[in-house]
C-alpha cells in the first residue's frame, strides 16, 4: 500500500463514522485552502468558488447517499460536493489546475466535473430540471436511486426552479432539492434579494421540506437522512433548507462584507463544531495525514503537463 | 396520393417507439385524443402511456428534464409547441445539452431530439410564425436538421433519434399539410434529383439533367417548394436554368453538393424563410466565396425575410416573407443571367 492510500484509507472510515464525517470536512477545507493559496502564487489561472465555511452541509447530506446509485448535481460551488461524494482529489486538483489527469481533462475546469453519477454546471438554476430529469430516469429504471442537487439562496431567483419544483411534485420524482443557503447571493445580501418565505416555496408545490440552522455536521446528517429517507421510502421530491455561511470570498478576492460579520459567524466553523467529533490526538493525525496528501497532490500535478488540443477540423469545414 | 409530410413523421414516431424503448416523448398537449398542436403525435400516448409525458407549460424546465434523461440513458423526444418557445430553453440548450459531451470531456452523450415546427405563412402572427432556426446554427455541439417535403422525413427523424449527438429536427408547418414528394426515377415532377449520400442528405435539383446551368439556388426546409417553383417559372418564363440544392442539415454545415452544382453554374442564391441579417445565407455566402472564388462568376445572392417581424394580416406576411417571385427576381438579377 503506498503512502496515499494509507492516507486515504486512513481518512476514509478507520476510526468510526464521527471520525470520517471530520476528516472528510478538513480535507474540503484543506483542499480550497490550497487552491487559493496557489491562486495567489500565480500557479494555477481561471476561477474558483469556495465552499470554505459550508462544508458540514456537502459532508452532512452526501454521507446519507450512495455513490454508486445515488446523483449529485451541484453547482459553481461544487468542490465540496465532488470531493465529498467521490474522494477524488488528484482528478479535482488537476482538473482546477488545467494538468494531464483533470477529471474532464481540464475542458471543465473548477464548476463543469462529471464523474460517475456526479456532474456539476455553471448556470445558477439550470441544474435543477437537468437533476427532476434525471430523477425520472433513475424511477423509470426502478433503480431506488435519489438525485439531489444542490442550490443556493441566490438561485431562488431563477424561474426555471420553480418550473421544476412543480414538475417534480407533479410526477412524483425522487429528487432532493437542498437549499444551502448562505445568506449571500455572489455579493448581495438575501436582504436585497429574496422575497417571501423559503420553506413556503416547496410548500406552495405540495413539496415536503425542512429547514436547519445548524453548521453541525451530526445536525446536518440527521436533518438529511430523514430527507433522503423521504425521497428513496416515497418517491417524490424533499427541500431540505440548510442555513449556512462562507468564509471565503464569493470567488476569489471578492469580497466586501464586514469583517465584523465574519468573525462572528467564524465561531460557528463546522470544524470547530465538529472537533469534539474525534480527540486531539486524532484530530492532528488526520490533519497530518491531508498535508500529505494533498502536498502529494499538488506536487505530481505541478509535474503533469498541460493537456494538448486535439486535432481538430479548421472552423470552415 | 402519397402520404402528407405530417402523416410521415406520426409514423415514423410509432415505428420509433415500437422499436426502441428507450424513446420517450415529452411536451405539451400531447396526450390523445389532442396529440399535440399539430396533431404529429397522435395516437402515442394511447399505445404507450408511460412513455408519452404531457407536460405544463414549462418550457425552460422540459428541456432540462430532457437533457437529464438523455444523460442517465434514455433517447427522449421533446416536442416544443412552436419554434417561436424554443427560446424559453435556449438556455439548457447552449450551456447545458449542447456542452456536456465535450466539456465532461467525451464521457457522456445527450441523445435528445427536439421536434419543432417552425414558419409562418399561416397568419399566426409575429411570434408564431418565425423561423428562429439561424439561432442555433452559432451553437457548436448541435446538429440542427430541416427535412423538406421531398426528403425522406421519417426516415430522417428516425435517424436523428439513433444519433448520439443533441439533433433540433425542425418541422416546417406548411409541410405537415403537404405530400412527402419522394423522388421516382430520378424525378420529383419535371425536374431531376439526386439524393447525396450518408446521413442526413442533401437533395439536388435539375431542370436540363445537370448540364450546364445559369446559378445555384440553395435553400431547405419549408422554401424548397417556393424554390421548386422558382426554378420551373424561370425555365418556363425567362429560359433561365437552375439547380436547387435542398440541404436536410444546416449544422453541422456540409457545402459538398452547393460546390458541386456551382461547378455547373457559376452564380449561387440563398434562400431561406428566416429574416435576412445573420441567417444561414450569411455563413454559406461566406464559406462559398472562401473556397470556390475562382467558381463565382458573381456575389453571392441571398433571398430571405425581411428584417423584421412576421406580420398576421396575410396580404403584410406576404410582403414580409420570401415567395416566388423574390426568388425569380434574385435569379434574372444576376450579372451572367443578363440583369
Amino acid at each position: 500500500m503506498g503512502r496515499q492510500e494509507q492516507a486515504e484509507t486512513a481518512l476514509a472510515g478507520a476510526g468510526g463514522e464521527m471520525r470520517a464525517l471530520y476528516a472528510r470536512m478538513t480535507l474540503i477545507r484543506r483542499f480550497e485552502e490550497t487552491l487559493l493559496e496557489l491562486f495567489a502564487a500565480g500557479k494555477l489561472h481561471g476561477t474558483t468558488h469556495t465552499c470554505i465555511g459550508q462544508e458540514a452541509d456537502a459532508v452532512g447530506v452526501i454521507s446519507c447517499l450512495e455513490p454508486e446509485r445515488d446523483v449529485v448535481v451541484s453547482n459553481h460551488r461544487c468542490h465540496g460536493h465532488y470531493l465529498a461524494f467521490t474522494d477524488d482529489v488528484d482528478g479535482l486538483l488537476r482538473e482546477v489546475m488545467g494538468r494531464v489527469g483533470g477529471v474532464c481533462g481540464g475542458k471543465g475546469g473548477s464548476q463543469h466535473l462529471f464523474r460517475g453519477n456526479f456532474y456539476s454546471n455553471g448556470v445558477l438554476g439550470s441544474t435543477v430540471p437537468v437533476a427532476a430529469g434525471m430523477a425520472l430516469a433513475e424511477r423509470e429504471k426502478r433503480t431506488g436511486a435519489v438525485a439531489t442537487v444542490f442550490v443556493g439562496d441566490g438561485t431562488l431567483g431563477q424561474g426555471v426552479v420553480y418550473e421544476s419544483l412543480n414538475l417534480a411534485s407533479l410526477w412524483e420524482l425522487p429528487l432532493l432539492v437542498v437549499v444551502e443557503h448562505n445568506g449571500y447571493a455572489q455579493s448581495t445580501p438575501s436582504t436585497l434579494q429574496l422575497a417571501g418565505d423559503v420553506e413556503a416555496r416547496a410548500a406552495a408545490f405540495g413539496i415536503a421540506a425542512s429547514r436547519h440552522d445548524t453548521t453541525d455536521v451530526v445536525e446536518v446528517q440527521a436533518a438529511a437522512r430523514e430527507a433522503v429517507d423521504h425521497v428513496r421510502s416515497t418517491g417524490t421530491p424533499y427541500f431540505l433548507v440548510l442555513d449556512t455561511y462562507r468564509f471565503s470570498p464569493h470567488s476569489k478576492g471578492d469580497d466586501f462584507r464586514e469583517p465584523d460579520e465574519i468573525a462572528a459567524r467564524r465561531l460557528r466553523d463546522p470544524l470547530t463544531v465538529a472537533a469534539g467529533l474525534v480527540d486531539e490526538a486524532e484530530r492532528e493525525e488526520i490533519a497530518t495525514l491531508v498535508e500529505r496528501r494533498l502536498d502529494e497532490a499538488v506536487e505530481q500535478a505541478l509535474a503533469a503537463p498541460a493537456p494538448a488540443a486535439a486535432a481538430t477540423e479548421p472552423a470552415s469545414r | 396520393m402519397s402520404v402528407r409530410c405530417g402523416q410521415a413523421l406520426n409514423a415514423a414516431l410509432h415505428e420509433i417507439f415500437e422499436r426502441d424503448e428507450r424513446v420517450y416523448l415529452i411536451g405539451e398537449d400531447l396526450l390523445d385524443p389532442y396529440g399535440g398542436a399539430f396533431k404529429i403525435s397522435q395516437g402515442l400516448s394511447t399505445r404507450w402511456p408511460e412513455r408519452v409525458l404531457t407536460t405544463p407549460v414549462s418550457e425552460a424546465s422540459i428541456f432540462g428534464v430532457s437533457a437529464g434523461l438523455a444523460l442517465r440513458g434514455y433517447r427522449p423526444i421533446l416536442e416544443v409547441m412552436f419554434g417561436d418557445f424554443v427560446t424559453l430553453g435556449l438556455d439548457q440548450v447552449v450551456n447545458g445539452i449542447a456542452k456536456f459531451r465535450a466539456m465532461f470531456d467525451e464521457q457522456v452523450t445527450v441523445p435528445l431530439v427536439v421536434r419543432t415546427p417552425m414558419g409562418g405563412r399561416r397568419g399566426y402572427g409575429p411570434t408564431h410564425s418565425q423561423s428562429l432556426e439561424k439561432l442555433l446554427l452559432g451553437v457548436p455541439g448541435i446538429t440542427v436538421v430541416a427535412p423538406s417535403e421531398c426528403h425522406d422525413v421519417g426516415a430522417l427523424l428516425s435517424e436523428a433519434v439513433d444519433d448520439d449527438e443533441p439533433v433540433f429536427f425542425i418541422e416546417n408547418k406548411l409541410m405537415y399539410g403537404r405530400p412527402n414528394r419522394r423522388p421516382e426515377g430520378g424525378r420529383v415532377d419535371e425536374l431531376a434529383c439526386v439524393e447525396g449520400e450518408g446521413p442526413y442528405p442533401a437533395l439536388t435539383f435539375s431542370g436540363n439533367g445537370f448540364g450546364r446551368a445559369d446559378a445555384t439556388l440553395v435553400t431547405y426546409g419549408g422554401m424548397l417548394p417556393v424554390a421548386l417553383d422558382a426554378a420551373t417559372q424561370l425555365i418556363l418564363e425567362h429560359e433561365v436554368f437552375t439547380e436547387v440544392v435542398a440541404l436536410s442539415r444546416l449544422l453541422p454545415l456540409d457545402l459538398e453538393p452547393v460546390l458541386d452544382s456551382l461547378g455547373r453554374t457559376g452564380s449561387l442564391v440563398t434562400v431561406e424563410e428566416g429574416t435576412l441579417t445573420g441567417g444561414i445565407g450569411a455563413e454559406i455566402a461566406a464559406r462559398v466565396q472562401a473556397e470556390a472564388w475562382s467558381d463565382l462568376t458573381g456575389p453571392v445572392t441571398r433571398v430571405a425575410a425581411l428584417d423584421g417581424i412576421v406580420p398576421s394580416a396575410r396580404s403584410l406576411e406576404d410582403e414580409a416573407l420570401p415567395g416566388v417571385e423574390d426568388v425569380v427576381a434574385a435569379v434574372t438579377a444576376l450579372e451572367r443571367v443578363g440583369g
